[in-house]
């Protein structure tokens, strides 16, 4: 992919980026830091590239590293949003 | 990494692009759909009744973009991969599980530099095995001059990510604190080494490969640096940024390696942070540049400090607040940082239910800047089993203190402070309050008279005629006005 096509994606996801997250509640903003944190971790992408690539033993154990941080974070991100957001509950209406 | 995907390269363009091995488009069409699902994911946060639904599109846009990793990649040790997977799921995992709400500032501040971290590490995998990444040139020996320098800038973000948010972790955690550590010129230094590393990655990406490891070390100090300035009060600002950084650091890796999933997810979040970040500052009336320069703390604590007077105050009792509040008709409580540090909430609910028991009318009332990062007393008090239709934003509650028999405040302080509508002088003026001064009766929970809340300013809500101050600890207190409610 040309590097325009990149960027065009990149500044579009932006734009989406900014409205969606206008739209989110005032009342879940913790949720949101702790969810955006479990999706940035998405970066494991690049790290099993990286621990699957042949030929250098360094970027291989860097890569597995990586593997592991993202990992630490993409479970205990979406496990703890899990968590809190179970929180949320309506007042029940007898 | 590259691959034929629906946007085609021009052929002028892949004459030189580095020989890729070609994936099939279904690779980048997976990739694209984790994208959406991430977006779905943080769409769903609108409102709480579609927000776990929000969560599980987030889980599956992530299995799909590792899934399809493991698939289109000649996986050397699948093995291997999966221990590295099952090590940091489970600690991550077991964190999650155990992590006390209160704690959640610090967890966030952790996990923010863990992400930089990991994008430090992929950008120094890739630097050593360009290859692998598809981002060599023709030459098959050089790196791209263009993947160089997205390289650089990732590595410089992730860096400064995971140095700041080691140091937002251990003020917030306590083990730093939280007052500002003010170098002497900072800023020149701090914008000193931000130029340098800007000129080093340019320069990298012309050539010279060792300055790689010099924007790698110089990112970590200026990330270090950049934090240790700013006081405790202005951490939910600075976590929002570094949750900003992380995004532009996935992004940026997201540009290296070609890869639509990163760059989708690094512009969500980094948009996503700020947005927070400026929601932050606007709620304290500050601009990002004076809060990024740090120092707040310290120079208004001095002048709070001198300016204390002996002021008469009302010292009111529990079964005062449990008399007052059981014969009114309405009762918003206004949380803060102080009611986390006291871990009041579940007493705090105990109380309102025992109210509504009386026929009160029972609302709490959040400042954006409550607590120590944007939405803390939400999942405080939806912890403590508040239904969440009971909570309300400054904006939409300002409105009735004027009705309110009762603003009960607990463990907050700057943010009914009247000071910031009518003291121009004040280092809080301008800051959006609540009128708690409106209402016909205000309790004061606080430990003592002797603290300033976070900006170091006197606030004259405590001697005012309708304003009795309980001075105790916060989750006591509340103990004791339910007992004396109940009998």
């Amino acid at each position: 992919m040309d590097f325009i096509s990149i960027l065009s994606i990149f500044v579009m996801a932006c734009f989406v980026g900014y409205y969606v997250v206008w739209s989110v509640t005032p009342a879940l903003h913790t949720p949101l830091m702790a969810v955006t944190n479990a999706i940035s971790s998405v970066i494991i992408v690049g790290a099993l590239v990286a621990a699957a690539a042949a030929g250098s033993p360094t970027a291989k154990w860097l890569g597995l590293g990586a593997v592991v941080l993202a990992s630490v974070n993409i479970f205990g991100g979406f496990a703890v949003t899990e968590r809190m957001l179970a929180m949320y509950k309506k007042k029940d209406r007898k | 990494m590259s691959f034929v995907g629906p946007i085609q390269t021009t052929p002028s363009m892949a004459d030189v692009m580095p020989i890729e091995h070609v994936v099939n488009p279904w690779v980048a069409f997976a990739y694209l759909a984790s994208g959406v699902l991430f977006i779905l994911a943080l769409r769903g946060l609108s409102s709480p009744a579609t927000s776990r639904r929000g969560n599980r599109f987030g889980m599956a846009g992530m299995l799909i973009a590792v899934i399809t990793t493991l698939v289109t990649h000649e996986i050397a040790s699948l093995p291997e991969i999966l221990v590295a997977i099952a090590i940091g799921g489970g600690i991550g995992f077991v964190i999650a599980r155990r992590i006390q709400m209160t704690a959640m500032p610090q967890l966030v501040a952790a996990f923010h530099s863990l992400v930089g971290l990991a994008a430090v590490l992929v950008g120094v995998a890739a630097y050593f095995n360009p290859g692998a990444f598809g981002i060599l040139d023709s030459s098959g020996l050089d790196i791209l001059k263009q993947s160089r320098i997205e390289m650089g800038l990732g590595v410089a973000i992730g860096a400064i990510t995971f140095s700041g948010s080691v140091i937002a972790f251990a003020k917030l955690n306590g083990n730093m604190s939280g007052a500002p550590i003010l170098l002497p010129a900072r800023h020149v230094i701090n914008l000193a080494v931000l130029a340098l590393i800007l000129v080093l990655v340019a320069v990298f990406g012309l050539d010279t490969p060792a300055l790689f490891w010099g924007i790698v070390i110089l990112s970590f100090a200026i990330g270090f640096l950049l934090i240790i300035p700013i006081g405790g009060a202005d951490m939910p600002v600075v976590v929002s940024m570094l949750n900003s950084y992380s995004g532009w650091a996935a992004a940026a890796m997201g540009f290296t390696l070609h890869n639509t999933a990163m760059i989708i997810t690094g512009a969500l979040v980094g948009s996503s942070g700020a947005i927070l970040s400026y929601i932050m500052c606007k709620a304290m009336n500050r601009s990002f540049i004076s809060v990024i320069a740090g120092g707040f703390g310290a120079e208004a604590g001095a002048g709070g400090a001198a300016a204390k007077t002996d002021r008469p105050w009302k010292r009111g009792s529990a079964e005062d607040a449990a008399f007052l509040m059981r014969e009114a008709e309405s009762v918003i409580i206004i949380p803060g940082y102080g009611m986390a540090v006291a871990q009041a909430q579940h007493v705090l609910r105990e109380m309102g239910d025992q109210l509504k028991k009386h026929g009160v009318n029972v609302k709490y009332a959040i400042h954006p800047v409550a607590g120590r990062m944007p939405g803390h007393m939400n999942v405080l008090l939806a912890e403590a089993n508040v239904p969440y239709d009971e909570v309300f934003e400054l904006e939409d509650i300002n409105g009735e203190f004027a009705q309110a028999d009762v603003a009960f405040i607990i463990g907050a302080n700057d943010v009914v402070n009247p000071a910031a509508k009518t003291d121009r002088s004040s280092p809080i003026y301008g800051m959006p309050v609540f009128d708690v001064d409106k209402a016909k009766t205000i309790f004061f929970i606080k430990r003592s008279m002797g603290g300033q809340g976070y900006a170091g300013v006197d606030n004259d809500v405590f001697y005012m005629d309708q304003t009795m101050m309980l001075l105790a600890d916060a989750k006591k207190m509340v103990e004791d006005i339910n007992k004396a409610l109940a009998d």
